[in-house]
């Protein structure tokens, strides 16, 4: 912790902004709620590299004053594998969007997360493919209006933090714009977590996606984020079961992580020289 | 006494010697014949002087990784074959465009697709210099022997710092597999570039993409004291995107200039009896011990008849090309394609009329005896 009350200045670039995200965007809230996070970790931003891809989401890793990668679309994962199992002492935070993430990028995704490395990757779900104009995406489910399903969308979506679960990762967890504080908190243990951890943050596209789907402007599409949302295993839950649910789903340390079990290797092959 | 510097091994092994003379601290990968002895090697020598070796989801993640390797300080490198090497294209123009220093080895085997992964090929050379999309420019090294497939990796990856570039190291599958001696020269002997760094102190500004003098980008490792970005957006000296026209202009002449003017420093060749020879013959890889043999043999029998072995392919040495075959009679291009350096060839000579073509690509070595059948339809004697 440190005593420095929060300051956002000290933590972005300023040579950056304006930023490229539209007005009404949620992208700027995970920005705040992760510098947010760090800032309360005490983290050194000499020790943060921040990784991503390509989206606007992906854009993230420019504005923020740690050590950023932006790479090639839904590759990020690669490189920040490489970033850590190189130097293990850094951190290595991944901002992805949901096509970028889950489609182009979903084999590295599932590996990533196999592996157990100590990786923190933040979802960042719209559910909509913002850069290149509304196209659909793995996560906007059937039955979505895109550019690139103008008769609906017939194909299915993927449910983040089941997927997480099932391919390994140690920590899984969502959250939503619209729970600021608590998307904050969640990242604060992420990041502190020693394990592939995932956290999905639901956020919107109103240019896009809120606009083919009718779901108003941001104010609306965040109230949605309140109404349509509840917190793991809640009394709202019983009531109405389609509600998605946030909190921390997984939170295991057993598994060992992957650069402290190379180091292992490391040990066992340097006994063995002959 | 037993001496340990003297092995008797695949090229790919030779490959790996020479990654480990050179420094190698990282390598990801992902098993492809015929490239996977270099990984296997890898994975049981780098964790035996600290280094970190890891087997990936797919050719992309493999060249994914080792860049952001690289990117904190270390010498890196992947290994593969034609269609892993087509996967990692994308990667690699980020490399070219980030000037992330970063070693590929490519040990071709026939194609297109997935071919004739156990058999021989040059097949890859114009991929290698053009697989990757928009204008740019790429090393890459190839060798026809054990010895040199050490050396030319220890300069790929002094290259690769020295103009903090992707290299490219393309063997062939008779070279990857073939047995036969390699003698590890002592430490010192071939000199190692390290990585350059900067001497930019803590708090003064780092510009990151700005060349000094001599042209070179000293570097800082994430981790280090220089917070910056990397992006493989054009960019200004901070690293910053940036798409002012003047900004994308001078950086794409940057990235091209940095090796196409340099290609004296970076062009590597042997030449064998090429002082009186009336034929030339120009090849590299395995094919060029077919091109030597024939050569020696010919020679015996009163034959003017030279070799000039090429080891660095790209950047093209036109101008060392053209001066070595101003006095040829005749040029044969040996080389088990199509036709791919050939095309160079003729474009660098002063008279392309009399440039010929003795390829094979059917899988099997070239050999003496084919190219002897083109040299003896130039000299006018029948097959
Ligand atoms: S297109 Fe959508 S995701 Fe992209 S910046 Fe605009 S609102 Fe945000």
């Amino acid at each position: 912790m440190t005593e420095k009350p929060f300051n956002f200045k000290d933590y972005i670039r300023p040579r950056f902004f304006p930023h490229i995200w539209c007005p009404g965007c949620g992208h700027g809230i995970v920005l705040g709620s992760l510098l947010r996070a760090v800032h309360e970790l005490g983290l050194n931003k000499n020790e943060i590299v921040i990784t991503s891809g390509i989206g606007c989401s992906s854009r993230i890793s420019g504005y923020v004053d740690f050590h950023s990668l932006h790479t090639i679309h839904g590759r990020a994962l690669t490189f920040a594998t490489g970033v850590k199992l190189s130097k293990p002492g850094l951190k290595a935070i991944v901002p992805m969007g949901d096509g970028d993430a889950l489609a182009i990028g979903g084999n590295h995704f599932i590996h990533a997360a196999r592996r157990n490395i100590d990786i923190t990757a933040i979802v960042m779900n719209n559910r909509i493919y913002g850069m290149t104009g509304g196209q659909f995406s793995p996560l906007s489910g059937s039955g979505k209006k895109a550019t690139t399903a103008p008769y609906l969308t017939i194909d299915r979506d993927f449910d983040v933090v089941e997927l997480a679960k099932s391919a390994g990762a140690t920590f899984v967890a969502r959250s939503t714009v619209f729970h600021a504080n608590e998307c904050k908190d969640i990242l604060k243990k992420a990041i502190s977590h020693k394990g592939f951890s995932v956290v999905e943050i639901l956020t919107q596209c109103p240019t896009y996606y809120g606009r083919k789907n009718k779901e108003g402007d941001a104010i609306q599409m965040m109230e949605g984020y309140k109404t349509n949302t509840t917190r793991i295993g809640s009394k709202k839950l019983e009531k109405n079961p389609n509600l998605i649910q946030r909190g921390i789903f997984v939170e295991n340390t057993e598994v060992p992580e992957y650069c402290k079990a190379y180091d292992e290797i490391i040990k066992t092959a340097m006994k063995g020289k002959a | 006494m037993k001496d340990n510097n003297i092995k008797f091994i695949q090229g790919n092994e030779a490959c790996v010697e020479g990654a480990i003379y050179a420094g190698i601290d990282f390598f990801a990968g992902y098993p492809i014949t015929p490239s996977t002895e270099i990984m296997e090697h890898l994975a049981y020598r780098l964790p035996q002087k600290g280094g970190k070796f890891i087997q990936m989801e797919d050719e992309i993640a493999s060249m994914g990784a080792i860049i952001g390797a690289s990117l904190t300080g270390n010498k890196v490198m992947t290994a593969t074959s034609g269609p892993g090497f087509s996967l990692k294209q994308e990667a690699l123009g980020y490399a070219c465009m980030a000037e992330i220093p970063c070693v590929i080895a490519n040990v071709q085997r026939g194609g297109p697709s997935t071919g004739n992964p156990t058999h021989v090929s040059q097949g890859d050379v114009n991929q290698v210099r053009w697989g990757t999309h928009g204008d740019h420019a790429i090393i890459a090294l190839t060798a026809s022997n054990h010895q040199d497939v050490f050396k030319i990796t220890v300069e790929a990856f002094n290259m690769a710092e020295t103009y903090r570039t992707p290299v490219v190291i393309l063997l062939d599958e008779v070279i990857g597999h073939m047995r036969e001696k390699l003698v590890i020269p002592k430490p010192g002997e071939i000199p190692v570039v390290a990585r350059l760094r900067t001497s930019v102190k803590k708090g003064v500004d780092y510009h990151p993409y700005l060349p000094r003098e001599d042209g070179r980008l000293p570097m800082s490792d994430f981790g280090a004291a220089h917070k910056y970005n990397v992006t493989g957006l054009f960019h200004d000296m901070w690293g910053f995107p940036n798409n002012d026209p003047r900004v994308v202009s001078e950086l794409l002449r940057h990235l091209v200039d940095k090796i196409e003017n340099n290609v004296n420093e970076i062009n590597m060749y042997k030449e064998y009896w090429l002082d009186d020879a009336e034929y030339i013959l120009i090849s590299y890889g395995s094919s060029a011990r077919s091109a030597i043999h024939l050569a020696k043999n010919r020679r015996a029998r009163g034959i003017k008849i030279g070799v000039l072995e090429l080891q660095t392919l790209w950047p093209f040495p036109s101008e060392m090309v053209r001066e070595k075959c101003v006095n040829a009679k005749s040029v044969i291009v040996v080389e088990m394609n199509m036709g791919q350096i050939i095309t160079q060839v003729k474009n660098a000579v002063d008279n392309p009329r009399n440039v010929f073509l003795a390829n094979r690509i059917d899988g099997e070595l070239i050999s003496p005896t084919d190219i002897k059948s083109i040299l003896r339809m130039i000299q006018g004697k029948g097959v």
